[in-house]
């Protein structure tokens, strides 16, 4: 079971030390064919966040660290995935190079308080729309639709989707402390020892290869990547139970940036930016299709 | 403090989770802490030197290493399937030992030799001197130390919460924050007044015990 | 410092010689027996396969120089946190304690009540407090501060209970004879108990600072955006997929920092004898007890 994780982290990390190879220097996405096109001395309007970011020549931006796909750090400590590759694309529409990006790793139970306190310019951090994150921070996007699903042993025929859970109680489920998945999959267990919380993913495979739980839910892509890279020894059960739209995080009330947000993601459809970035990371498991970029939700 | 009000039950089934921790620690560290501490007094060199190291070992290790350690490392590596209240406990009790043997061991250590000596002079046996003579006045000088031992314990085993046992004290302040979206001053100050409860509550019948035992002296 | 006399056994005669033989033979094989279990079962389950190893200890592995470049600025970040919070601790726990100490009644209660809490609360809550607080009056102070200032909140309380009990161990007639050659209050506090107090406690000050090290820790489980050698740890093992491993040289990386520490009390507890002019029955005294 351990080559499964060996041969994932394997695949992950590739990308990572590839980089680490290229004499080490931060030039984050550097080597891989979606490079980002950074805006050369681009104008805003006087007092918007685009104008500060710009005149600047820098900014910070929260992502996970942890989350093959979509945010994960390498050896070499720069994070690479589909969030890592779109922030990117945003950074450059304003005139920042990925090189002058500062990553802040955003775990799920931070990521208003980053935003709140100034810490970050922008959250990108698998992060689900919804209204009580809306009342503390605004959401540009969504860019990205997943759905929450679960992930057993291949040989697993107890569990084949969420309303099995109630019936077997001996099955325990893990999922990441204070996400929107452990909090979604409560209302199906019979009772709340069932729910097994870790800090990261990654801990909830462990706990899987170890016999420790006997599922681990969270969204579709993530657990996508973990089936990819297990040699057949999980599959994924059940229709994708949830509707996570995945936004990005700014300031409360930054329409203007938000709309600056929405327009550059919309570039980068156009520009086969986001199909490229998609195929580069999150589209390299398999059984993944490339999504069309939903409609914007209006900027509130 | 009103999100806390409002949720009092999460903080509740909380602290009786986090209590459950702590009693099946608290046993099973001074179950294997005197053990160590026997280890350490005995007069066979091995049991010696291997009290000593296992005491040197965990006392210079953060018990967040020691934790993850039990949780993740040993399951991989020795294929141990227990759950995490389990393995957290245990893990707890490893870290707490190497303590509670240290205050044990100076315990006896600080017993008079000479009182030993009288005792064998009288032709005591050796389990004689030890339950009559030696054991009971090192218990006077070993109550206090362990005690402060299992407050610390107690204290400690909030770091439990955060390797995976759901449901106790920490883990409710990390709900009531991140998935449930509350501010996270209050949320923590829930999970304070808890432990609070409990350590105030095992300092109060230390010092009891102590006293009680001080007037029997 | 040889082995404390044994209260429990005389010196052991033939017998009694023969008997330990025979329990240290037992013992022997009962550990070997365990760590052989140990071994095996590790070895069936492939923990000591080069791949799990290599790039800890490897330096032809590619991983090897990245991995130790993260582990050595983890080290230095927990030495440096450790060490800030340890300086606060004692300064702030002098204070403290000579407060309690000199304090009329009425003064001392609101103080005992905030050390009772500090005291009560454990070291993670308090570091997530102080993280959760800072930015909440004002000052975004980022980990480093909140984990520093958290360890300090706990530990200088912690260490001015040790200075009080040190004081408070001083002779009464020490006091008395300060104050009849016409010392203030605050000399004899400065220039007769808490040196003494120092001196008595170092053995305690000494382990409490080991733990103010090994807590730094903590701030991996609860704040984010630290580097310390913990944090580097826990990441590491899932990049490299090698818990076991990864986590046994982290602790190993710990025990030697502390035993640096260990080494250096007792090269100043030496330096603190040799400076004073104690008579020899002191000495022996102190030895006694050290023992």
């Amino acid at each position: 079971m351990r080559t499964r994780s060996l041969t994932l982290a394997a695949g992950l990390a590739t990308g990572a030390l590839v980089l680490a190879g290229c004499g080490g220097d931060d030039s984050g996405s550097g080597g891989s064919e979606t490079e980002p096109t950074v805006a050369e001395a681009p104008e805003f309007a006087e007092g918007t966040t685009m104008a500060e970011i710009a005149e600047a020549g820098s900014m910070t931006i929260g992502t996970k660290f942890d989350q093959p796909g979509f945010g994960l750090q390498g050896l070499d400590e720069t994070p690479d995935g589909f969030d890592v590759r779109i922030a990117e694309y945003i950074a450059g529409q304003m005139g920042i190079a990925p090189e002058d990006i500062t990553w802040t790793e955003a775990p799920s139970a931070q990521r208003e308080e980053l935003l709140e306190n100034g810490d970050v310019e922008m959250v990108v951090a698998t992060y689900t729309i919804n209204d009580e994150r809306r009342e503390r921070i605004t959401f540009a996007g969504p860019y990205y639709v997943a759905g929450q699903q679960i992930l057993v042993a291949s040989d697993n025929d107890v569990i084949a989707g969420p309303e099995d859970l109630a019936d077997n109680p001996d099955q325990v489920v893990c999922s990441v402390t204070g996400s929107t998945p452990a909090e979604n999959i409560r209302e199906y267990l019979a009772s709340p020892g069932q729910l097994v919380e870790f800090g990261i993913y990654d801990d909830c495979i462990s706990a899987l290869d170890n016999g420790q739980v006997q599922a681990v839910t969270t969204d579709n892509v993530i657990l996508t990547g973990f089936v990819a890279g297990s040699e057949g020894a999980y599959k994924l059960v059940g229709e994708q139970f949830t509707e996570e739209p995945y936004g990005i995080g700014i300031e409360k009330g930054d329409v203007e940036f938000c709309e600056f947000v929405n327009e550059a993601l919309q570039e980068a459809a156009d520009s086969g930016y986001y199909e490229e970035a998609w195929t580069a990371t999150a589209g390299q498991f398999e059984g993944t299709e490339v999504p069309d970029l939903p409609e914007p939700d209006e900027c509130v | 403090m009103e999100p806390v009000l409002d949720n009092l039950d999460l903080y509740v089934s909380g602290f009786w989770r986090s209590l459950e921790i702590v009693l099946w620690a608290a046993a099973g560290s001074l179950a294997l802490g005197i053990l160590l501490a026997a280890f350490r007094v005995s007069p066979v060199p091995v049991l010696q030197r291997l009290g000593a190291l296992y005491v040197a070992t965990i006392r210079n290790t953060p018990l967040t290493i020691v934790l993850f350690f039990f949780a993740f490392g040993v399951p991989a590596a020795f294929g141990v399937t227990w759950d995490f209240f389990a393995l957290g406990t245990v893990g707890l009790v490893v870290y707490t030992a190497a303590f509670v043997c240290e205050s044990v061991r100076s315990g006896v250590n600080a017993v008079d030799a000479g009182q030993a000596e009288a005792a064998r002079a009288l032709g005591l046996t050796f389990r004689q001197n030890l339950s009559l003579v030696v054991l009971p006045q090192a218990l006077r000088t070993v109550v206090p130390p362990t005690g402060s031992v299992i407050i610390a314990m107690i204290k400690n085993s909030a770091v439990v919460g955060a390797i995976g046992v759901s449901g106790d004290l920490f883990s409710a302040y990390r709900r009531m924050a991140s998935a449930l979206g509350y501010e996270r001053l209050p949320s923590i100050a829930g999970t304070a007044v808890g432990f609070l409860v409990m350590t105030l509550t095992a300092g109060a019948i230390l010092m009891v015990v102590e006293r009680r035992m001080a007037v029997s002296r | 410092m040889s082995a404390p006399t044994p209260v429990l056994f005389d010196e052991l005669g033939p017998r009694g010689r023969r008997r330990v033989r025979v329990a240290t033979g037992v013992a022997a094989v009962l550990i070997a027996a365990v760590v052989v279990a140990a071994v095996l079962r590790l070895h069936e389950r492939g923990q000591f396969d080069a791949a799990l190893w290599a790039p800890l200890l490897d330096p032809r592995t590619e991983e090897f120089p990245l991995v130790w470049q993260r582990l050595g600025r983890g080290a230095a970040w927990t030495v440096v946190l450790g060490a800030a919070a340890m300086v606060l601790s004692l300064v702030i726990g002098v204070v403290i304690a000579v407060a309690r100490l000199s304090l009329p009644t009425a003064g001392r209660i609101p103080l005992i009540g905030v050390v009772e809490l500090l005291r009560g609360l454990p070291v993670v809550v308090t570091i997530l407090l102080v993280s959760v607080a800072l930015p909440a009056v004002g000052w975004d102070s980022g980990p480093q501060w909140a984990l520093v200032i958290g360890l300090t909140l706990y530990n200088c309380v912690i260490i001015s209970e040790i200075l009080r009990a040190g004081v408070l161990a001083v002779p009464r007639g020490q006091v008395e004879a300060g104050s009849a050659v016409g010392l203030t209050r605050g000399q004899v506090m400065r220039g007769i108990q808490l040196p003494q107090a120092f001196r008595s406690m170092l053995p305690a000050l000494i382990s409490q600072l080991v733990v103010i090290l090994k807590d730094t820790a903590l701030g991996a489980v609860v704040l984010t955006g630290l580097d310390d050698l913990a944090r580097q740890g826990l990441q590491l093992r899932t990049v490299l997929n090698n818990g076991l491993q990864t986590l046994l040289v982290v602790a190993v990386i710990y025990i030697a920092i502390n035993l640096v520490i260990g080494r250096l009390a007792v090269v100043l507890e030496r330096r603190l004898s040799r400076s004073r002019s104690t008579s020899p029955e002191v000495e022996e005294a102190e030895q006694a007890v050290r023992a």
